[in-house]
């Protein structure tokens, strides 16, 4: 507690009593005003997430920065918050990039202003509230409560197909949240009326019963990732989504769903995890291999990028299931550096889509010749994408293909060949789009990036690089509790 | 102590902050200041690597870390400098080539659009050669792979409105990649087997693991020989070796000034570098060494061959280089790794002479560069041609030149080895020499001897100097009658200045750099691996070396291709012409590179996509979305629609169902009882 302040509950909270603030300036007359109390809020909700980490204990794994009240207390479900090294990054990664969306959206969106800015100013306090939880009902209201916000951006400002991406999006992962709900019951039963997510930890479960809580949580996570094969309702919700709804999808909501691998099914199923790592070690890899194929020949930029989101996690995912500690660090390093990029990337196909209105391969060629500035940043963001050193995409990548080298040489193999497919498909995207002749009126009208565009860039730009030259302030913050998780995890809970 | 470590990041960081400069700051600083300040930098590094050269022959080894990168498990990932006699060789090449090059684009670039960012990118491409060759840790050596591999991307496709350009500098990027991909794989064995990145650990600890067997599963090969292999792969593609030799010759897209610094004399050769730091490693795997020298062998006498059927004069440099590669690669299969970075040295300072000597001509031929257009260009250029004529005496290996004494021991050395295919390899460098004589010499001869074929008003350009097309390097060559002249001196210093070390470097630097331990325990070579020594008891200075060549087999090969390349294209241009037709098989198989473009763009580029298409079409939208997503969709709609229809909201519909459904139950529980 820094001042005394609950400082997850103001990270929660803040942003969310600032969403309804900007709700309350009411229509587009207000506009103006509404887009600057979003801007306020959304930095004062990252500076208020700042203390999360400099006041962090490295040394422990133990939760900090717990906060535990009654709140339903006849099933004794609680009001319990608290991170450790692993989701106080993940609070932070979704505190930085609120007030980017917010500044990105600033000029772009016209219409219902003040509901777009407060959609994201709350689903940003509900998402610290899903990394927070420690209660598993509180955890499981802000998961559902998530979805909301996320489906009315796609669904309001969304492109043409919107309403069939909206609904593909929502019934995918409401269907798997289910099964999570049965297997939190059980679990609420098994442990003798408890929702504490740690009493979970330490619990003994049978075999059989820790298969199917496994499958139960494989279920809800796997389509959040997106794992193959249920990836197929994000490349829709990227292509329908306004571009702030994908840097969030993008940068934050699929990172919800490895946290609660890592949260849930490891730690609660540690036997079931070892017996099933094969299976999802072989979902990882086809992600990684078969979905880099998948986004070579796509003719939409957003749809490419959807794709190679769901091969970058595939390294996610992989990392998870070879249980070292390359492999886990290098996976949430991961994590952090898809968000900065695939953000990035999103926010770059955000830009030309506001000036061409098209999202096509085939309708760019040259662009570099109109826009430099933004052929640079783009260029930057394309070599992360690619894994290139010295940016924040290689620090994870490399980390897994170590540890995937020391679990199994052949995983190594094959998932180093995102080294090629990777680059194949970011830079002949990014050779069809940017370099080149003028390839029509729209490329040779287009005027370069604005400040505000520029600030944005600038802002990503430095953390991509800061993060590739200098990981171990990301890396440093994990460790115990790393090696606190692979060591519980070893253990059987027979 | 710690005064020496400030110089050691002032290397690398000077051309860093001239890159930022010139290109965060590049309209701020305009077009003079911009070369100034990156020149400036470039030049503080070559002083400060000259000041090491001297400490570390002083005896002042360096190996520290500068920073800690990041932690994982029990590893301890640095940026950190190796500095020993072998780094300081290459800090020296590096930063002195890369200054010639930054004086010689003054020159070039002159009138490019484009010129504050072309001296960024070499700028940054200097500081990040510069990590790789001080790097005393895998993971950084892998940071300055791929970074000079970025920077190659950047400059290749420096002028990114041409189709070609941007086809050559994705293809080379891709093609890396795939060596990287082992690179990697080799890295992460190492990471596992020794549990840590450090050169120093991994070598002392080599020796222990000699005869492991590598912790792959399905397979049982030598530890050692699958680290090697691995890790040279990198090096196939970084150093162009076969078969991924193939985005070197269109590399030459980029401006010349990039095709000496980088695809020539610097970065091509990282490689070769790599291969001598990792002679610890090497040294213990025959299977490893062997797969090198015959890798190097396909490389040095096939890739020659190409040479001799070009006719832009650039693409000609090109495969020459991908021939002296292939001799550097060579060597260090033979563990003559001395021999190897010795020929390195040499070969970067005459090859950079002619690449700048070629970029020179082209200047002059108003950037046409098919050599047929071209012919007695000595009369107008002297200094590009008595410069151009050192820079080919040195690669054909005339004695005394700087190129006869590292290729005559490249030659000597893979005679004596024993590993299986030092025969063949033996052979490929014997007939490389021909061969290398042969384009060498094709190529000066059609240039600057001859009838002058120029300013044939082929093409109705009017140009001169003073209004140059812009981003250059498009073929259009002299107007009619228009004559060649010599270039501005910011282009023949640089020529003048490569050119002396070209001749003298050489006859110089053999007795101490071969055969005087000058690399001390930087290079390793196991005790069975004799070649070094014997070569060391038969040489008796640099003058009996060169006086004995005049006896041996490879000098007469040389003068032979020479003057078989003047009978043939001076004297009797007929005689090609009728081979050409005679044996236009061959002819067809080496214009087209033994068709590897081909087959790689129909098999690899075309495969993938259609894979791609394939997985697309079927996979994600006929299979998961079509029949598993919206399928069970549909059969809900299905089920739903049927159930509909039951819903009409007529009353008696309802009460009619009611009355059979108690009908129905009432059956059934008569029915039990």
């Amino acid at each position: 507690m820094i001042f005394g302040l609950p400082l997850l509950s103001v990270a929660i909270w803040l942003p969310i009593v600032f969403g309804i603030l900007v709700l309350a300036t009411g229509g587009d007359r207000n506009a103006p005003m509404a887009r600057g109390i979003a801007l306020a809020g959304s930095i004062l909700g990252f500076l208020v997430t700042i203390p999360l980490y400099t006041g962090f204990d490295k040394m422990t794994s133990a939760m900090q920065f717990v906060e535990m009240r009654d709140w339903i207390v006849r099933y004794s479900i609680h009001y319990h918050l608290g991170v450790d090294g692993i989701s106080v990054l993940f609070v932070l990664l979704n505190s930085f990039f609120t007030p980017l969306v917010v500044i990105a959206g600033w000029k772009v969106i016209e219409k219902r202003v003040a509901q777009y800015m407060a959609a994201f100013l709350i689903m940003s306090g509900l998402v610290n509230g899903v990394f927070a939880s420690l209660d598993a009902v509180l955890f499981y209201v802000f998961w559902e409560a998530m979805l909301i916000p996320m489906f009315i951006i796609i669904g309001v400002w969304g492109g043409p197909n919107r309403v069939y991406a909206a609904v593909k999006f929502f019934l995918y992962t409401l269907l798997g949240s289910l099964l999570m709900l049965v297997a939190l019951l059980y679990l609420y039963n098994q442990s003798g009326g408890s929702f504490e997510i740690l009493d979970y930890h330490q619990m003994a479960i049978p075999m059989t019963a820790q298969i199917l809580v496994f499958i139960a949580f494989f279920t809800a996570f796997s389509v959040k990732v997106p794992m193959f094969p249920v990836h197929t309702w994000l490349p829709d919700a990227h292509v329908e989504a306004p571009t702030g709804g994908s840097v969030i999808l993008a940068a934050i909501m699929l990172k919800v769903g490895a946290y609660g691998f890592i949260r849930f099914s490891m730690p609660i199923a540690p036997d079931a995890s070892h017996k099933l790592a094969g299976v999802m070690i072989a979902l990882s890899l086809i992600a990684v291999v078969y979905i880099g194929l998948v986004a070579l020949t796509q003719t939409d930029m957003k749809k490419l990028i959807a794709y190679s989101s769901v091969s970058h996690m595939g390294f996610v995912t992989l990392g998870f299931f070879i249980f070292n500690a390359y492999g886990v660090e290098g996976a949430l390093l991961q994590m952090i550096s898809h968000g900065f990029v695939s953000g990035a990337l999103f926010l770059c196909i955000g830009v030309l889509y506001d000036r061409v209105h098209s999202r096509k391969i085939a309708d760019y060629g040259g662009v570099a010749n109109t826009m430099p500035v933004f052929a640079a940043f783009f260029m930057l963001f394309a070599m992360s994408n690619s894994g290139l050193p010295g940016t924040s995409g290689f620090v994870g990548e490399f980390m897994v293909i170590m540890g995937a080298v020391k679990a199994n040489f052949w995983y190594a193999f094959l998932a180093a060949t995102t080294l090629v497919f990777g680059a194949a498909y970011t830079l002949w995207m990014y050779k069809r789009v940017i370099f080149g002749a003028v390839a029509n009126h729209h490329v040779a009208e287009l005027k370069d990036i604005t400040a505000r565009e520029k600030l944005v860039f600038a802002i990503l730009a430095l953390t991509v690089l800061g993060m590739g030259l200098y990981p171990l302030p990301f890396s440093e913050i994990m460790h115990a509790s790393v090696n606190d998780l692979l060591v519980h995890v070893a253990r059987s809970k027979l | 102590m710690s005064n020496m470590k400030s110089l050691y990041l002032l290397v690398p960081l000077a051309p860093l902050l001239g890159a930022i400069a010139a290109g965060l700051f590049g309209k701020a600083l305009g077009r003079a200041w911009s070369h100034r300040v990156t020149i400036l930098s470039v030049a503080i590094s070559f002083f400060a690597s000259l000041a090491i050269f001297q400490d570390v022959l002083a005896g002042h080894n360096f190996n520290g870390i500068v920073y800690q990168w990041m932690t994982s498990g029990n590893t301890s990932f640095e940026v950190g400098f190796l500095i020993d006699r072998l780094t300081v060789v290459m800090m020296l090449v590096v930063t002195f080539v890369s200054l010639m090059v930054h004086i010689y684009t003054i020159g070039y670039m002159a009138d490019d659009p484009g010129y504050q960012r072309f001296f960024s990118y070499i700028s940054l491409f200097t500081f990040s050669m510069l990590m790789l060759v001080m790097a005393n840790n895998f993971m950084q050596l892998f940071f300055g792979w791929e970074a000079v591999g970025l920077v190659s991307y950047l400059l290749i496709g420096f002028w990114y409105t041409r189709d070609t350009a941007i086809y050559a500098n994705l293809k080379a990027f891709l093609v890396n990649r795939v060596g990287d991909f082992g690179f990697l794989l080799g890295i992460g064995l190492v990471l596992m087997v020794f549990g840590s990145l450090d050169y120093a650990t991994v070598f002392a600890n080599a020796h222990s693991h000699a005869k492991d067997i590598a912790p792959i599963p399905c397979v049982s090969w030598n530890m050692m020989s699958a680290i090697c292999i691995l890790l040279f792969i990198g090096a196939m593609g970084k150093s162009a070796q076969f078969p991924l030799h193939v985005w070197l010759p269109d590399s030459m897209e980029g401006p010349t000034p990039i095709s000496a610094l980088i695809h020539a004399a610097t970065m091509v050769t990282a490689g070769i570098f790599m291969v001598a730091r990792m002679s610890p490693l090497f040294e213990l795997s025959d299977t490893a060494l062997s797969f090198v020298m015959v890798v190097g062998a396909i490389t040095a006498l096939f890739m020659g061959f190409l040479g001799i059927v070009q006719n832009d004069i650039k693409r000609v440099i090109a495969y020459s280089t991908l021939s002296q590669l292939g001799y550097m690669t060579v060597a260090l299969g033979a563990s003559a790794y001395s021999v190897a970075i010795f020929h390195l040295m040499t070969h970067a300072f005459f090859k950079a002479l002619l690449f700048l000597g070629a970029g020179s001509v082209i200047i002059a031929m108003h950037h046409d560069q098919d050599i047929r257009n071209m012919g007695g260009l000595r009369k107008y250029m002297p200094i590009t041609w008595i410069t151009s004529l050192i820079g080919s005496l040195a690669l054909i290996g005339t004695p005394f030149f700087s190129g006869f004494y590292s290729k005559d021991s490249i030659i000597e050395a893979v005679g004596l080895s024993h590993l299986p295919g030092s025969g063949f390899a033996y052979f490929a460098v014997v007939a490389g020499v021909f061969v290398t004589a042969f384009y060498s010499f094709r190529m000066y001869f059609l240039v600057f001897h001859g009838e002058e074929r120029f300013g044939k008003g082929h093409h109705d350009h009017q140009g001169d100097h003073a209004d140059e097309e812009v981003s250059a390097d498009h073929h259009h060559g002299l107007a009619h009658g228009q004559k060649p002249h010599e270039t501005p001196w910011v282009v023949w210093l640089p020529l003048v200045l490569l050119a002396i070390p070209s001749v003298v470097i050489g006859f110089i630097t053999i007795e101490p750099l071969l055969f005087g331990n000058f690399f001390q325990e930087a290079i390793h070579i196991g005790a069975e691996h004799e070649g070094m020594k014997e070569l060391a008891s038969e040489f008796h200075g640099a003058t009996a070396m060169a006086l004995h060549a005049l006896t041996s087999l490879p000098l007469w090969l040389a003068l032979a291709g020479v003057i078989s390349s003047w009978f043939f294209y001076m004297k009797r241009p007929d005689i090609p012409a009728a081979i050409k037709r005679t044996f236009s098989g061959i002819y067809t198989l080496l214009d087209q590179k033994y068709y590897f473009d081909r087959f790689n763009d129909w098999f690899f580029a075309g495969g993938a996509r259609g894979t791609s298409r394939f997985l697309w079409n079927f996979g994600d939208v006929k299979l998961i979305d079509g029949l598993m997503v919206n399928g069970s969709a549909r059969l809900v709609g299905l089920f739903s629609g049927v159930l509909r229809r039951i819903q009409t909201g007529y009353i008696y519909h309802y009460a009619f169902s009611m009355i059979i459904g108690v009908f129905v139950l009432l059956s059934i529980r008569n029915w039990f009882e």
